[in-house]
């Protein structure tokens, strides 16, 4: 696996930089782009949901930020991935390089992006009046996970639109269902306690929750809660790997 | 004894071909419900053997759809082979369809590290060889434009360019001769002659069968999939210009083989 990695890391920093500047056009603006509309759309989720829901809970903004942070993370990743291996086709047929490389280059310049968010949320936090403790050492633990469950999704997914091309479609849909499910703009203490349970099926929501309760509530989730949002991400990636591995020459068929 | 390069064991690929591509999934599943969902496996290569030493120049010839490009994709790893199996003993480089793979919105300094690396080359070798492919590609003008602005030539000129800094141990040709204006033709053709005399072992996928002659040592000649001979070049080239004549027959050609 290292070797593999050095083998392919110049071809994996020139993937990087094609779908850097391929994202962003050339144009200043392109990156100050990628900056400015998580924040729009963090002023208009506050202008409609900041009456109804700023009374019951504390840092409304910062707990806002936090989940659409997340998510548009989570869909950035996701959609861009998904058609990694669409895109490259050409080069995958005629070169023998691990079909994964694509997914990967794409899924670090959704990270790039991640991370001047992430900049910009603290300087929210700071400014809310939270005071920034040693615990935000342990918001890398959502991050990572975060970040293998992006990969993990982005696998299946890439490998699923190789084979049916309305998944862009579908995956909509899903993204949607997935959105409404993450508790992003609501809070749900006001659920009775089974229902409060089902939002643990969601991954997205698992980490959302986690960057709240450390940076709104300074609390550090249970074990219990850290196995679970590994357990999905992992989970993710081995099926991701999975399908990879077992379709690894079927893919040419399909292009 | 000179050393094994490739050596292809009774291999079969398989081919999958039917109406499956570009549906998506509620189509699929709706094929399948209605029993009209069909995928078959083709057979492109059945049963070939072939063994390639240090030095050895293989020609590979046949009719479209005989196989050959399939053969080369299993050579090179982009395929899996369902039956036998084929063993590389070094590094492999490939030049197949030269001029696609390229990214129209990236200038042509980008995509000569792009493809540079996707061939295997490392930084520090591109950062030393870059002028000389600007220079060979004759695009020195053109190093800050998109891809898309070049023109179809310069193009695959480029694409030959970087290709021919190849240094591998087993190179693999899949009618690249031929790229450009005449001038460009004759240099690239004095290019390709340069790398596979500088050792490498070389196999050709070409119509033109006076280049295989001129080129080659060993020749395969496949038909619908099947290897029909493997040999010394003239005798393969002339049973083949036999067949195409008409004065051969494939069974006849086949029989002789195992004479």
């Amino acid at each position: 696996m290292l070797k593999k990695l050095k083998q392919y890391q110049f071809l994996f920093c020139e993937l990087v930089k094609r779908d850097f500047t391929k994202k962003y056009k050339r144009t200043v603006l392109g990156m100050g782009w990628s900056i400015l509309s998580p924040l729009i759309n963090l002023l208009i989720m506050w202008l409609i949901f900041g009456h109804f829901f700023e009374s019951n809970v504390d840092h409304y903004v910062i707990y806002l930020f936090a989940g659409q942070m997340v998510f548009s993370c989570f869909t950035d990743a996701t959609n861009l991935g998904m058609n990694s291996l669409v895109v490259n086709a050409e080069i995958f047929t005629k070169i023998n390089v691990p079909k994964y490389l694509f997914l990967l280059s794409q899924n670090v310049s959704s990270l790039i992006n991640f991370g001047l968010t992430l900049i910009i949320f603290f300087l929210f936090t700071a400014v809310d009046g939270i005071a920034i403790t040693w615990k935000f050492f342990l918001l890398v633990y959502p991050v990572v996970c975060l970040i293998v469950f992006n990969v993990g999704i982005g696998l299946i997914l890439s490998a699923l639109f190789m084979f049916f091309r309305d998944m862009q479609y579908l995956w909509g849909i899903a993204t949607q269902l997935i959105m409404w499910t993450s508790a992003i703009f609501y809070n749900i203490d006001g659920y009775s306690q089974a229902v409060q349970s089902l939002f643990l099926l969601n991954p997205i929501f698992l980490y959302i929750r986690y960057f709240r309760s450390i940076v709104i509530y300074g609390t550090i989730p249970t074990p219990q809660y850290h196995l679970l949002a590994a357990a999905y991400s992992l989970m993710a990636l081995g099926i991701g790997a999975w399908i990879y591995r077992k379709y690894n020459h079927e893919f040419l068929y399909y292009v | 004894m000179k050393r094994l390069m490739i050596k292809a064991d009774h291999v079969s690929i398989h081919y999958k071909i039917g109406d499956f591509k570009n549906i998506g999934l509620k189509e699929y599943v709706m094929r399948k419900l209605t029993h009209q969902y069909y995928v078959e496996n083709f057979m492109a290569v059945m049963d070939v053997s072939f063994e390639l030493y240090e030095g050895d120049m293989l020609g590979i010839i046949g009719a479209n759809g005989a196989g050959k490009s399939t053969l080369l994709k299993a050579v090179i790893g982009v395929m899996e082979p369902r039956e036998g199996c084929i063993k590389r003993y070094g590094s492999v480089a490939a030049l197949l369809e030269l001029a696609s793979g390229f990214d129209g919105d990236l200038t042509v300094k980008e995509n000569t590290y792009l493809r540079g690396a996707m061939l295997g080359y490392t930084k520090a070798f591109m950062d030393q060889s870059y002028e000389r492919i600007l220079d060979f590609s004759e695009l020195k003008d053109f190093e800050d434009r998109t891809f898309k602005q070049l023109s179809t030539g310069m193009q695959s000129r480029l694409a030959f360019s970087i290709a021919s800094l190849v240094q591998p141990e087993i190179l693999i040709l899949d009618e690249v001769l031929s790229v450009g204006d005449t001038a460009f033709q004759e240099k690239s053709a004095a290019k390709m002659r340069e790398l596979i005399n500088g050792g490498a072992s070389t196999i050709l996928v070409s119509h033109s069968l006076n280049q295989i002659k001129e080129l080659c040592n060993k020749v395969l000649w496949l038909h619908n999939g099947e290897r029909i001979a493997f040999g010394e070049t003239e005798k393969v080239c002339g049973q083949y210009e036999a067949f195409q004549t008409g004065k051969l027959s494939i069974e006849e050609a086949r029989s002789s083989e195992f004479k």
